[in-house]
């Protein structure tokens, strides 16, 4: 058996984060820019004034160039549930299917209709209903974002299911309670703004491009003004967010706050890392390594965001392992405890079928109730040792401050944009227009550590402590998973860099041609 | 009553509507692999391009949500198909990824690849993507490979409850001349309709004189496959269920038998290839009906939706699995909880707004027919 083959889990680890990474270069600009082109075509239904609507179709374009290239990556991911995670896709599909299923009533036919409205109606229908389609396409995409960060969420804090070990997998109890879980509606709000963020710095750069070159400047200062306030909004929200994505990750999943934090050893009134190096040479979590080279810490303040409380306890990566602290739940298990659990339950789960096989139906309702006692650490059964709860420490540490540190920067950024802009300077601001140029990657690089954080910080749990990746796979070769890596791989590079070229070829033509 | 029988049929009927869906959408992979065909100079080229790429989001939006309907509703297929046949599904994935682009960026400056690259990209997701999606389809009814065993999920080492019983991975269907037949089918009834499709929608003298005498071309191989698999399946055994124990086995002309037994469904599959007839041979007999598309599409919905039912329903395993009966998928054994399937019933309430937007977008958008000078005039034209 090919199973619990290294290789394979990783390969496909590797296969869906590289799809995964390529559909989120895409999707924040379609979600941001939408919204931008939507404002600018009600500016100019509003007004009539014709510049507003030669600034929307030159943005339009660049929309469609990205959104065709999302759609490609899109699909690949939906199906790379079933093709890579087909075991995942049984043992939670009753809960996770549904939201993906509305994504495509709901969201996707909303943009699909209205896209072709939007492209080729100009001339075909009336202004309104012009209007209308614009922002129904921007809804439909925004709607697309919320279902499928529903599903992710799920995966992060599972709510609003229960375990039917005749069925042998998890089933929905409770609709609600998965769409609105306080972790769905916080990463709602926290990725679509960033997708925000990214349309502002993409709308502000591109415009500082033609501001630089002394073209189109009618055209790039409205823009930059409309960008501009719309990045401020975006992306002091988006702080405000950040923080309340913070403090779900505290509650449901401590081991990605410590790793978020590069915090081995628990304490009270903890700080919050603002700037630090790790220690390459600490190899475990038990040994007495001090983790960080250097770091600069805000006292207090991460038990503040974490617990609301400047005093609290915030555990570290050995305590969670070791246990015995306390929670709001009783004292924390150790890793040994949990598993022993784990174990318990994967153990009473096959005594159940046993049992049921045998018609034995008293033993059936012992082992059940057996499995239900334990069924909360059902994928620790599943571990090995300590060291797999640990995701990979420095990589959501790095990500995680470097997210945080853009998303400063860009508050500061928009805020110093629009003075100029209001000060009618900002043309002659040749060192700013450079700065808002090159800060468009910038917006990219947040957006996929944003990722980076809440996915490898996950690790190694595809549903939090009941599914770890190594029991969600398909049983495949790894070969084959090598093999569609680098198709997609070689593909998906390919077409980003046609996706690129044109970008640059029609931004250089200018409003004018469009 | 609302019993979860009848969510789960209901829930059939809808994969098989919107099964049906998409093989009419297929119409516009069917045109792609006549771009190079069917057009015979750069004017119809772009003429053909234009008009299937203001349609091309629909279908590929059909096949999303076919997918994720599948999954919501018979979670089980999902992991076993999509897992199990791997490859066939990754290459119609592969190149359904290409069509996505090449519209869209097949005229624009800096496209790296150049315009033929793209318009190739388009021909090779008609050519495969109808062909193997017929494939895939076909073992609904003639079985596969494969072993579904849920207790695995207790076997530390070895949690996978569905495997594939070959390296192949799916690839093996090609070698079953029952599944080519309705790929075939598939493949030249998607050609078929893009080309009553064309009549429909274009203003083009050349190009529509040309259609004509390609639908010849196409429909007789339609017809001629068509008819090899469904009278080969007809006239085969078939995967039934017993009701009671759940139990499958090998039943002598259950296909047919459930056609007999089911006399709607067998009503709507002779009305639907009736009403494909119908548009295909008024297109032949006189050169003012132009109305081909729209009998042939909705003949094509039903009849593939019937099709769809009459392996769903009926005590039949719909994804039978051949080395261990047991194995095989029903819209019981398969589906999502009561729950979950109540939950999306009510979601799928909206279904009939969606399609309403859908119509009357379509309509408005779609006042006259196309031509080249539209093309020339469209400031966002492919
Ligand atoms: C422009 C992009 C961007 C910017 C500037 C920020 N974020 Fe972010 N962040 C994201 C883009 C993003 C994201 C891509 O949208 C993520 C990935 C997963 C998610 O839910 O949102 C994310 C995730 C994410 C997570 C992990 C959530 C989880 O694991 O479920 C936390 C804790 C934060 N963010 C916190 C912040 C804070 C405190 C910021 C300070 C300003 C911040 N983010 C700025
Ligand atoms: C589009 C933005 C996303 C990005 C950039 C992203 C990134 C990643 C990365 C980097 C990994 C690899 C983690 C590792 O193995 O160490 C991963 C894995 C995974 N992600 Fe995401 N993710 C995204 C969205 C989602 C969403 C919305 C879902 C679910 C609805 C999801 C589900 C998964 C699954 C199932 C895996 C594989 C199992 C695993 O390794 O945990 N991802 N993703
Ligand atoms: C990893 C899980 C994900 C899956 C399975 C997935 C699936 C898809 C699919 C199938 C499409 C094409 C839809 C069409 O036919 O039009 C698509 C597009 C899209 N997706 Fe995703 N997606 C994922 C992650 C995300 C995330 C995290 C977001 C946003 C927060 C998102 C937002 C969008 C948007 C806005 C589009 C529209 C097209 C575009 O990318 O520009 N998706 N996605």
């Amino acid at each position: 058996m090919e199973l619990l083959d290294a290789t394979l889990v990783n390969w496909s680890r590797a296969q869906f984060a590289m799809t995964a990474m390529y559909h989120w270069l895409f999707v924040p600009l379609t979600l941001g820019l939408g919204v931008i082109m939507s404002i600018m075509e009600t500016l100019y239904v509003r007004t009539g004034d014709e510049a507003w609507k030669k600034a929307t179709k030159f943005w339009m374009t660049l929309f469609g160039v990205n959104f065709a290239i999302g759609v490609a990556t899109g699909i690949i991911l939906e199906f790379e549930f079933g093709t890579n995670w087909s075991n995942y896709s049984w043992f939670v599909g009753d809960i996770f299917g549904a939201p993906l299923a509305i994504e495509g009533i709901m969201a996707f036919f909303m943009e699909a209709t209205f896209i072709s409205i939007m492209f080729f109606g100009w001339n075909k229908v009336g202004k309104k209903f012009h209007l209308a389609s614009t922002w129904l396409t921007v809804t439909g995409a925004t709607l697309s974002a919320l279902w499928i960060l529903v599903a992710n969420a799920w995966m992060q804090y599972p709510a609003g299911m229960t375990f039917n070990p005749d069925t042998v997998r998890n089933e929905m109890t409770d609709f609600w309670s998965i769409l609105l879980s306080p972790v769905a509606i916080n990463k709602f709000f926290h990725t679509v703004l960033s997708g925000w963020v990214m349309g502002a710095l993409f709308v502000v750069g591109v415009s500082s491009w033609f501001l630089l070159k002394k073209r189109e400047t009618d055209f790039a200062l409205k823009s930059i003004l409309v960008g501009a306030i719309f990045g401020l909004a975006s992306s002091l929200l988006i702080a405000y967010t950040g923080d309340g994505s913070a403090y779900q990750v505290t509650q449901k999943q401590p081991m990605k706050l410590a790793a978020m934090e590069g915090l081995y050893e628990g304490k009270t009134g903890a700080g919050l890392v603002a700037i630090g190096i790790l220690n390459p040479s600490k190899e475990s979590f038990n040994d007495t390594v001090n983790p960080y080279l250097f770091k600069i810490e805000i006292p207090k303040m991460l038990s503040m965001l974490g617990y609301r409380d400047a005093e609290a306890y915030v555990p570290g990566i050995r305590n969670i392992i070791e246990g015995g602290y306390e929670t709001k739940n009783g004292t924390a298990l150790s890793f040994e405890e949990k598993q022993a659990r784990g174990k318990a339950a994967v153990q009473a789960l096959a005594d159940y079928k046993k049992a049921v096989s045998a018609k034995d139906s008293i033993a059936a309702t012992l082992y059940k109730s057996k499995l239900d006692e334990n069924y909360a650490h059902f994928g620790y059964g599943y571990l090995d040792k300590p060291e797999d709860l640990i995701p990979n420490v420095p990589m959501v540490f790095y990500s995680f401050h470097i997210m945080v540190m853009l998303g400063m920067y860009f508050i500061g950024l928009f805020a110093i944009v629009l003075f100029f802009t209001f000060r009618k300077r900002i043309q002659n601001a040749a060192w700013l227009l450079l700065i808002c140029l090159l800060s468009i990657p910038l917006g990219y690089i947040a957006g996929e550590l944003g990722w980076v954080v809440a996915e490898v910080g996950r690790q190694p749990w595809a549903i939090q402590d009941i599914l770890p990746v190594q029991a969600a796979i398909s049983n495949i070769s790894s070969d084959s998973v090598k093999i569609t890596f680098f198709l997609f791989l070689v593909l998906f590079s390919g077409l980003l860099l046609a996706e690129v070229r044109i970008m640059i070829r029609q931004i250089k033509k200018g409003p004018e041609n469009h | 009553m609302i019993t979860y029988s009848f969510l789960q049929h209901y829930w059939w009927f809808i994969i098989s509507l919107l099964g049906g869906l998409l093989a009419f959408l297929l119409f516009v992979q069917g045109g792609q692999s006549m771009l190079f065909s069917l057009a015979k100079t750069e004017d119809e080229r772009r003429l053909l391009v234009n008009t299937l790429g203001r349609k091309w989001e629909f279908t590929f939006t059909t096949l999303v949500t076919f997918g994720g309907a599948f999954f919501a509703s018979f979670p089980l297929f999902y992991s076993t198909s999509f897992g199990g046949a791997y490859w066939v599904w990754m290459i119609i994935l592969f190149c359904f990824t290409l069509q996505a682009v090449s519209y869209e960026f097949q005229s624009k400056p800096g496209n790296v690849f150049g315009k033929n690259t793209y318009r190739t990209f388009l021909f090779v997701n008609g050519l495969l993507g109808t062909f193997l999606i017929g494939v895939a389809i076909a073992t609904f009814f003639t079985g596969s490979d494969f072993v579904v065993n849920k207790n695995n999920i207790t076997q530390q080492f070895a949690p996978v409850i569905s495997s594939w019983g070959n390296e192949w991975h799916g690839l093996e269907a090609l070698l079953n001349v029952r599944n080519l037949s309705l790929g075939l089918a598939v493949f030249f009834l998607a050609r078929s309709l893009a080309v009553l499709f064309f009549i429909n929608r274009l203003n083009h003298e050349t190009l529509e004189a040309r259609s004509r005498k390609f639908l010849w071309y196409n429909a007789i191989p339609f017809v001629v496959f068509f008819l090899t698999f469904v009278i080969w399946t007809l006239l085969s055994d078939g995967f039934a269920v017993n009701p009671e124990t759940g139990v499958v086995s090998l039943e002598e002309y259950k296909y047919f038998t459930n056609l007999i037994e089911m006399p709607i469904i067998l009503a709507a599959f002779l009305l639907g290839v009736v009403a494909v007839l119908t548009g295909v041979v008024g297109t032949w007999i006189s050169s003012k009906f132009k109305k081909g598309i729209w009998f042939a599409g909705i003949g094509t919905v039903i009849t593939v939706c019937s099709l769809l039912l009459s392996v769903g329903y009926n005590n039949t395993a719909y994804y039978p699995a051949t080395p261990d009966l047991q194995s095989s998928l029903t819209i019981f054994n398969s589906s999502s909880s009561e729950f979950t399937l109540n939950a999306m019933s009510i979601v799928s309430l909206i279904i009939p707004v969606v399609l309403a937007y859908i119509f009357y977008a379509w309509r408005s958008m779609e006042k006259n027919r196309i031509d080249l000078e539209d093309v020339n005039n469209d400031h966002h034209a492919y």
